[in-house]
């Protein structure tokens, strides 16, 4: 488990220029875990990665990255989180509709869209998810008519991360008119900066505003932005929900481990690690996290050999759970500090972490979801009946 | 980061898996179980001496194949998945481990040949009757009277010890407490003055026995190593094996699960297939992934002895873990199989039999968790 020399190459020049950067220009955003504060000096961070060539690692030269290896990959998520570099607002462009765009786009379409997300030009949002479409994803009703070279679309889309400054928005939307369940959908690219296109900010429990409702309304996109065949939507976006484990899935345990230190050096100094009920829980955090360490690590050393990984199933029920348990034990430690804030509105980060922690076990598929999955996917399970 | 399995490796998973499914089926094991002789001969003289197991971590230099805990960890989830009913973890890994790493090099050179090859079947007795983990809870003595080395007291919960020829024995000096003072010694089992019983156990699969040592002589060839100075090395050897039984809980735990996603998907009620109800398929799910997390874990500690990186926590963390799984998993076997998984006909209870006394053996999960804590650093000063 050792780094061979080389990686170790890659390691050093990561942490270097990061320690440049964020010592240096990015002073002030440094260990910011939002995706809504400063959000100028993110969009500068963001072109600074891209334009040093460190924005996609993993994606072609010629779009931008650096043909990392998966290898490499984990070693910069990891650098990238050991520097308490910046959470990225351009995430889900990198990490979403940039591996889709490689998997499904044509060669005009990722010339068109790659280099621009690559070099934190463009930053994106996903339309996925509506009011009547959550769980139920295929249940869209988002409809997108074809009128010569464009599309004309209507509808809503709701909790959109990143919809209030996204450029652009992957659109899963129902272009056969009348069709039912995950029949007769596409994917759509559409900018956010055109008439058509409503954005209203959703504040959370948190108290702030990471997502947002999208309103189409004659909203245009063109017909060469059509990601896939028309009315090969689903495929495509079941495509990408492969893309939200991968690599990425590293980076965010670099996260829960800055997390549970801090959460460590907080019992150390308030006392509550002399507790031995909170040390045994505190134990099992630091288990659990070294154990998503290897479950990830598996993962990715089955996907470079190209073999089904079952241990991919569980992946996402597994750190939700965890990241929620971790949550409320913060709580437990924290004790009444826990609840005061400098306004109503913003409180210590650990207690955000605890708030925003019930999100996990809810977005990209709720863990009733998640199980239904690994019960059917993985082990073979029969179907959930569907409503008539 | 190269957590691939080998070829090498995916090869010795597969030949036991086969030879298993093959020779160690319920039937068998329900057969070994009620005969005296409290254990499988046969098996073990296949394991061990035919497909060369028992020396697949002793170095080839003592006569074994000299390979890793990964590789180890392969085989044991195997014997864990088939209850295999022999002396192997107490041989292959106890009995390997407590000598490499206690032993004189002249000690390895007469005792681990007899191991590698099958010959010799060995066990570790570590504590007395009260069950506290060591090196606390050693409480054999060993003291030198008259410049000769004698063996008193006790050591309960011994697996196969009533098959072993080998006996390593925790014993501790008079006055001594914690890691201070201990010794391991290596007695025959018919050595003058030791007595061996078999205790009942809840656990049919693993016998237990309580040995007694009735001013027993030990040559001073028989303590490996030094005497009195074994404490430091006991509880690597002992995180070692922690580590290595993870492995073999986690196979248990995943025939657990796929034996009962099999019955779920035959047992009808209500005109359905049981495996079609959301709330058994949801344990289902809850089971996965509790295996598959151990077996993350089980691998973990199996690198992290090869490569001997955080090996202390990472043994501690893949056996508080394991237990729980095992424990977790075969509980719930019994429940989704209902009236029929509580008979003592269904192999449910030799599972759940198996998970509990895995769990409680080498330090249980809140043992392992608090060594976690204070490996953390919890104790450190802010």
């Amino acid at each position: 488990m050792d780094d061979t020399p080389e990686l170790e190459r890659f390691r050093a020049e990561a942490a270097i220029w990061l320690e440049s950067q964020l010592a240096g220009p990015f002073r002030d955003i440094r260990g910011l875990n939002n995706h809504v504060d400063l959000i100028e000096r993110r969009r500068d961070w963001e072109q600074c990665l891209g334009a040093a060539g460190w924005s996609c690692v993993g994606w072609p030269a010629a779009y931008g990255g650096r043909d990392a290896s998966i290898a490499q990959q984990v070693v910069f998520a990891e650098e990238y989180a050991r520097a308490r570099a910046p959470a990225r607002i351009g995430h889900i462009g990198v990490e979403l509709a940039g591996p889709t765009l490689l998997a499904f786009g044509t060669p005009a379409q990722k010339k068109r869209f790659l280099p621009d997300i690559a070099a934190g030009r463009a930053i994106w949002c996903q339309g996925y998810s509506e009011p009547n479409a959550g769980s139920d994803l295929a249940n869209v009703r988002t409809k997108a008519r074809r009128d010569g070279e464009r599309y004309i679309i209507d509808g809503q889309k709701i909790w959109t991360s990143m919809g209030q400054i996204a450029d652009w928005c992957f659109v899963l939307c129902r272009t056969e008119p009348g069709s039912v369940g995950n029949k007769g959908l596409s994917f759509l690219l559409v900018n956010m900066h055109q008439p058509g296109v409503t954005v209203r900010p959703i504040r959370q429990m948190t108290g702030e505003s990471e997502f947002s409702e999208v309103f189409f309304d004659g909203a245009l996109a063109e017909v060469r932005d059509l990601v896939g065949a028309e009315g090969d939507g689903w495929r495509v976006a079941m495509g990408l929900l492969g893309f939200e484990r991968g690599v990425s899935t590293l980076a965010q345990q670099m996260q829960f481990r800055n997390e549970l230190d801090a959460l460590i050096e907080l019992a150390k100094e308030n006392g509550k690690a002399a507790d031995p009920l909170i040390r045994q829980r505190l134990a099992q955090a630091q288990i659990g996290l070294r154990i998503m360490r290897f479950n990830a690590l598996r993962l990715l050393a089955n996907a470079e050999s190209g073999q089904l990984s079952p241990e991919g199933y569980t992946y996402k029920l597994y750190w939700s759970t965890w990241h929620r348990n971790l949550g409320e034990l913060v709580m437990d430690v924290a004790g009444p500090a826990a609840e005061i804030g400098e306004t109503a509105e913003r409180f210590p980060p650990l207690t955000t972490m605890f708030l925003m922690s019930r999100a996990d076990t809810i977005y990209a598929g709720t863990n009733q979801i998640q199980r239904n999955i690994i019960a059917e996917r993985a082990l073979g399970l029969p179907r959930e009946a569907r409503g008539p | 980061m190269h957590f691939a399995l080998t070829d090498d490796q995916r090869a010795i998973r597969d030949s036991v898996q086969a030879f298993l499914q093959e020779a160690a089926g319920l039937d068998r094991l329900r057969s070994t179980i009620e005969a005296d002789a409290g254990w499988d001969a046969e098996l073990w003289h296949n394991l061990a001496v035919d497909m060369g197991y028992a020396g697949l971590m002793v170095p080839e230099a003592y006569g074994g194949i000299g390979g890793g805990a990964v590789d180890m960890a392969l085989v044991l989830e195997e014997t864990g998945a088939r209850l295999a009913m022999a002396p192997f973890f107490e041989t292959a890994v106890l009995g390997v481990q407590t000598i490499l790493g206690a032993g004189t090099e002249a000690q390895k050179r007469s005792l681990l040949p007899g191991l590698a090859d099958g010959s010799t079947k060995a066990t570790l007795a570590l504590t007395g009757p009260q069950g506290r983990p060591a090196p606390d809870g050693v409480t054999a003595w060993l003291r030198a009277e008259e410049g000769a080395w004698r063996l008193s007291g006790e050591s309960c919960f011994v697996p196969f010890a009533h098959v072993a020829d080998l006996l390593l024995v925790a014993a501790r000096a008079p006055l001594s407490a914690g890691p201070r003072g201990i010794s391991l010694l290596a007695l025959p089992r018919d050595a003058t003055g030791l007595r061996v019983e078999r205790q009942p156990g809840l656990d049919p699969t693993r016998p237990l026995c309580r040995l007694t040592f009735d001013t027993v002589a030990v040559a001073p060839d028989q303590i490996l190593g030094r005497a009195e100075e074994a404490g430091p090395v006991l509880e690597r050897i002992l995180a070692t094996a922690a580590g290595l039984l993870a492995a073999e809980q986690t196979g248990g735990a995943a025939f657990c699960l796929a034996t009962t996603v099999e019955y779920a998907q035959q047992r009808v009620q209500f005109g359905r297939k049981i495996a079609s109800f959301q709330a058994v398929k949801h344990e289902l799910a809850d089971m996965m992934v509790a295996v598959e997390a151990a077996r993350s874990a089980a691998l973990y500690a199996a690198a992290a002895i090869d490569t001997d990186t955080d090996l202390l926590e990472a043994c501690s963390a893949a056996k508080s873990w394991c237990s729980d799984a095992y424990r977790h998993c075969a509980g719930e076997t019994i429940q989704l199989h209902g009236g029929i998984g509580f008979t003592w006909e269904h192999h449910a209870h030799l599972y759940f039999k198996r998970a509990w006394s895995s769990s409680a053996w080498l330090g249980d999960p809140a043992h392992h968790r608090e060594r976690v804590a204070r490996l953390m650093g919890l104790d450190d000063i802010p």
